[in-house]
């Protein structure tokens, strides 16, 4: 009997400690605090979000160290490093972007940044979790504050339908995921994912019930990056979904769900490679045609962006199917390229306002060249790095994932994503176009600073990646290399 | 010995039959009066494996709170459970079709069901052996020490649920008058009490 007399080492969860502190902290100043404390709540919330990246960007001597603790059911790498510094990034631009929409569309809740908060620690659980029960913990408290935020304007039909429908898959998604888990356990009798490494590689292979196992697991994941076919969810909440939410959503519970895509299949069900690898060239295939070809109908901006957005996750699958460590540093680029650009379409897209309200169709930005030039430049950029076209940081995170497939044979997926992102391009263009050559609609009122700024930024990484791509692409490949 | 397995079939038997009747009852306050029976059955049963204090939990938890709150819902909804029995004959024979190939396969599946030899030494032992220390005391050095990663996610996770739940339903009401303990306190002999003097057969 090992006896638990230590606690355990507290420090490579830092960030998560100092997350959870904060939220409660803000928690309670939002609730003992008049109404008017909102504004200063939002803010600290994305001071803790600051603060919580702190421990990660230090270097390993001043910071924290990589290791294992809680008994191995927690785990910080440099690849939980990277992605968990892209997340607070995301949620810290996503709290930011909502200020301006709150202050007008009665939103401004102390609520919202708290539930934030706790989610974005729910999704650096699921990037460190080693063990199932982590995973399902974490993947839980992201995906429950989720819920909530998507029904966050309760007087909005939309709003609550897209919470309740969000609410119903979700649910079914992480019974299959457990569904999924128990198998595994009764097939390895482990819930560890080094132990269940180690466990097939005893057996030499995966039986039929451990690949059932494996299956459900992975339907379970694909919901939640919403790839094809559990994708059905995404328009519709996207949609429904209060715009600043929406932007919430697009950027960081993706990137989360995505950094334990990669380390379950890699570090629990590495022996079964050629099991998985089949499923994630199923899906990513999947879900570049129909992010490519059903994108091409839709009016509505925010249901556009759901359909690229799974397209893009199916083009990051495509380095995850190439199942070598070079596929993990094109998911890495990738996911930095993504988060990038989808900031900076939906700083424009919250930025869609007249005098009457938020308008959020794609005719609405007819003419956007004579009435704001600087936004429509911006917004063009965006868009042409979206549909991939040289010298955007698109281009290069594509580049990076199909190079991945190549070299590993996967011939065929490569050039599908070619085809099927020269398909997409149409509906990027299209916006492009009809910002310059369609007769203009009404002005937008003028641009909150907070947008201004992340569109700024966000623009300025998808224009000089080509000049710093070197350090960029180190940095992941690194990460990624922590991982095998 | 013999006592034990008497005591087992009592309580599986009424159990069963007592599930049974949850869904056969006519009255819908049965049925939750013999989910509660079945309930202290099942702990009977936790009790025989020797897992004490889980039987304890299901009958403070699910006796004592979630069935109270079951009774309270079926008798304030004025749910016609008749009518929505109805079709009940008619799909008797898929239901009991479904049923059978579940059985069937569950069957199967147990029977055919081995542990790979490789694996019999990979699983983890229970620490502390369950025969030395009392079922409260073996989850507590668990929870508080291994699994208190688990435990405190766990309680998170409680916490959004909760502020999910007030977020999206509670609306403060202008004009309710609420309890305010330090105006209550704070109140003094003078300002509450005034006497006066009434004389006999008028009013103040």
């Amino acid at each position: 009997m090992q006896a638990y007399t230590q606690l355990p080492d507290l420090m490579p969860a830092l960030p998560e400690l100092l997350l959870a502190a904060g939220a409660l902290f803000l928690l309670m100043l939002g609730v003992f605090g008049e109404r008017r404390i909102t504004p200063y709540v939002t803010a600290l919330a994305v001071a803790v979000l600051a603060v919580a990246a702190l421990p990660l960007l230090l270097p390993v001597e001043f910071g924290i160290v990589n290791e294992t603790t809680f008994d191995g059911a927690f785990v910080l790498d440099g690849f939980a490093r990277y992605l968990k510094v892209l997340t607070l990034i995301g949620s810290g631009f996503a709290i930011a972007m909502s200020v301006a929409y709150a202050r007008n569309a009665n939103f401004e809740r102390f609520e919202y940044p708290v539930l934030i908060l706790l989610a974005t620690l729910g999704m650096l659980m699921m990037l460190s979790a080693n063990d199932m029960i982590t995973l399902y913990l974490g993947l839980e408290l992201q995906s429950l504050a989720l819920y909530v935020i998507a029904a966050f304007n309760r007087d909005s039909t939309r709003s609550t339908e897209a919470g309740l429908k969000y609410f119903v898959l979700g649910a079914v998604s992480s019974g299959m995921l457990l569904y999924g888990m128990s198998l595994v356990y009764g097939f390895t009798g482990q819930t560890g994912f080094g132990p269940i490494a180690t466990a097939l590689t005893h057996e030499g292979g995966a039986s039929i019930g451990l690949v059932f196992g494996l299956v459900f697991i992975l339907a379970g994941i694909a919901f939640k990056i919403s790839a094809v076919p559990f994708h059905m969810w995404a328009p519709d909440v996207y949609e429904g979904a209060p715009t600043p939410v929406t932007a919430f959503f697009a950027a960081a519970p993706k990137i989360a769900a995505m950094g334990m895509l990669v380390r379950i299949v890699f570090d629990a069900f590495e022996p079964v490679t050629r099991d998985w690898q089949q499923i994630i060239v199923f899906i990513s295939i999947a879900s570049m045609a129909l992010g490519a070809f059903a994108a091409i109908g839709q009016r509505n901006i925010k249901r556009l962006m759901a359909y690229s957005s799974i397209g893009h996750m199916g083009f990051a699958l495509v380095g995850l199917a190439a199942g070598s460590q070079q596929g993990v540093e094109g998911v890495m680029i990738y996911m930095t390229a993504y988060l990038a650009m989808t900031l900076g379409a939906f700083a424009c897209i919250l930025s869609m306002r007249r005098k009457e309200g938020m308008v959020e169709d794609i005719s609405d930005l007819a003419g956007l060249s004579r009435t704001n030039l600087p936004m429509a430049v911006l917004l063009a950029v965006i868009m042409f790095s979206l549909a991939g076209i040289p010298p955007f940081v698109g281009f290069f995170a594509k580049f990076y994932v199909f190079l991945a497939a190549v070299e590993a044979g996967l011939y065929p997926l490569a050039v599908i994503g070619v085809l099927t992102s020269v398909v997409g391009a149409y509906y990027y263009l299209r916006i492009i176009k009809v910002m310059f050559f369609d007769e203009p609609a009404p002005a937008f009122l003028p641009m909150p600073a907070e947008l201004k700024f992340t569109l700024g930024l966000s623009t300025a990484f998808v224009l000089l990646f080509i000049v710093f791509a070197g350090p960029v692409v180190e940095l992941a490949g690194a990460a990624a290399g922590t991982l095998f | 010995m013999v006592l034990q397995a008497v005591f087992f079939y009592l309580f599986a038997a009424i159990a069963v039959a007592s599930a049974f009747m949850v869904i056969a009852a006519r009255n819908p306050v049965h049925s939750v009066l013999f989910l509660i029976l079945a309930f202290f059955n099942a702990a009977g049963l936790f009790i025989l494996i020797g897992a004490e204090f889980l039987a304890m939990l299901l009958v403070v938890v699910y006796v004592g709170a979630v069935m109270v709150l079951f009774l309270f819902v079926v008798m304030m909804l004025d749910v016609d459970f008749v009518e929505l029995r109805q079709g009940f004959l008619q799909y008797l024979p898929v239901g009991a079709l479904v049923g059978i190939v579940l059985l069937v396969e569950l069957l199967l599946g147990l029977g055919a069901w081995v542990i790979s030899p490789d694996l019999a030494g990979t699983l983890p032992a229970p620490a502390p052996a369950a025969a030395d220390v009392s079922n409260i005391r073996a989850l507590g050095e668990l929870i508080y020490t291994r699994y208190i990663l688990f435990f405190q996610m766990a309680g998170l996770v409680l916490l959004v649920a909760m502020i999910g739940s007030i977020v999206l339903t509670l609306r403060h009401k202008p004009g309710v008058k609420r309890q305010n303990i330090a105006t209550q306190v704070g109140r003094t002999r003078e300002a509450a009490v005034e006497v006066r003097k009434v004389e006999t057969g008028k009013g103040i």
